[in-house]
């Protein structure tokens, strides 16, 4: 994780997390060139799954251009026009985490590019939803591109960050829905938990923010554990921590676990 | 998990987000000079909240939420402020 120290590595093992799947996303800066995404995405397919592998964690990844970074529309074709030559990489799942993030034109213009592409090589997809006030349009937006491209089938989709507002529509439309987990100011446990209490755990799965802004790596574990307390039995736990996100990924033959 | 189990394992939780809440609207109140769209938005949602019943989380967030349905013409930067500042408004 290119945003975390390797001690996280270790921490994840220790708790029981049987491999880790990052997505391409925003550095915290714009890349000035398409060089700049070359290097990122040889540093997700070569590196991290190298400091991974020292602690016995598989490491696989996404590749995309981060919707952050989709406004610059002949930018991003540059740098798609690079993606291909990494998707064979053992590691990489598929396209991700692509979207919105403003809900701009141009960003639904470069979220269609990715759609393509994805459609084009058979590609497993992972949808990122913009953050705040802008998450329940761009969650319906998202759809549209998506249920516009009779290629996507929604079973290979994974639309994530579904919150209250959003989670109905995404497994309302057939896609898997993910609640990215952080401590503060995004879905916390206890509200995932709510969400699953409600929908039940039919194409629904956690994962862990960990990003560069407050994340907490081993925030599925602690949710794993506060559905316990919450009186959820292991069979269910195991259900959402574990098998979902098997059942997804397995979609991809190169995601394996020992 | 019965009502009275809810309570144990939440209640001391949600009670000192309550007062963090008094607390904040109390400091936005004695500071100085005027609001803005976040203050109204806010009030939006202390109604909804008020108002819903088994779906408040979901009412609390479309309070926030930008209920426009047509992509906007170019990103206004990247991130977002938690409330909706208006048609033609940018959030600063």
């Amino acid at each position: 994780m290119v945003s975390r120290v390797t001690d996280d590595y270790q921490d994840m093992v220790t708790a029981g997390c049987m491999a880790v799947c990052e997505p391409a996303f925003w550095a915290g800066y714009d890349r000035s060139s398409v060089a700049g995404f070359h290097d990122y995405f040889c540093q997700l397919t070569d590196y991290e799954p190298r400091r991974a592998a020292k602690f016995g964690l598989p490491h696989y990844c996404w590749l995309c251009l981060n919707p952050k970074e989709s406004e610059d529309v002949v930018f991003a074709q540059e740098v798609l026009a690079i993606l291909p030559g990494f998707l064979g990489r053992p590691n990489v799942l598929g396209i991700g985490e692509i979207g919105l993030n403003k809900n701009s034109r141009n960003e639904l213009k470069v979220l269609e590019q990715h759609v393509d592409l994805a459609a084009r090589h058979q590609q497993l997809i992972l949808v990122h939803t913009p953050h705040l006030e802008d998450k329940h349009k761009g969650t319906r937006l998202t759809l549209d591109v998506l249920r516009a491209d009779s290629r996507i089938r929604p079973e290979r989709v994974i639309i994530d960050h579904v919150e209250e507002h959003t989670v109905q529509m995404v497994l309302d439309a057939g896609f898997w829905a993910g609640m990215t987990l952080y401590p503060e100011t995004k879905c916390t446990p206890a509200r995932a938990i709510d969400i699953l209490d409600r929908y039940g755990p039919e194409r629904l799965w956690l994962n862990s923010a960990c990003d560069w802004g407050v994340s907490v790596p081993l925030i599925v574990p602690r949710t794993g554990l506060e559905m316990r307390r919450r009186g959820h039995r292991p069979e269910a736990v195991d259900r959402v921590l574990y098998q979902n996100p098997v059942e997804f990924l397995s979609q991809c033959p190169k995601f394996k676990l020992s | 998990m019965n009502r009275e189990q809810v309570l144990d394992l939440y209640f001391l939780d949600a009670r000192h987000k309550l007062i963090e809440l008094a607390a904040f609207l109390d400091r936005v109140e004695h500071a100085p000079g005027p609001a803005d769209f976040r203050l109204v938005a806010f009030q939006k949602a202390l109604d909804a909240l008020r108002r819903g019943v088994g779906d408040r989380a979901r009412e609390v967030l479309m309070a926030f939420s930008d209920p426009t349905t047509e992509p906007v013409p170019a990103a206004p930067g990247k991130g977002a402020c938690g409330a909706w500042p208006g048609a033609g408004a940018v959030a600063g």
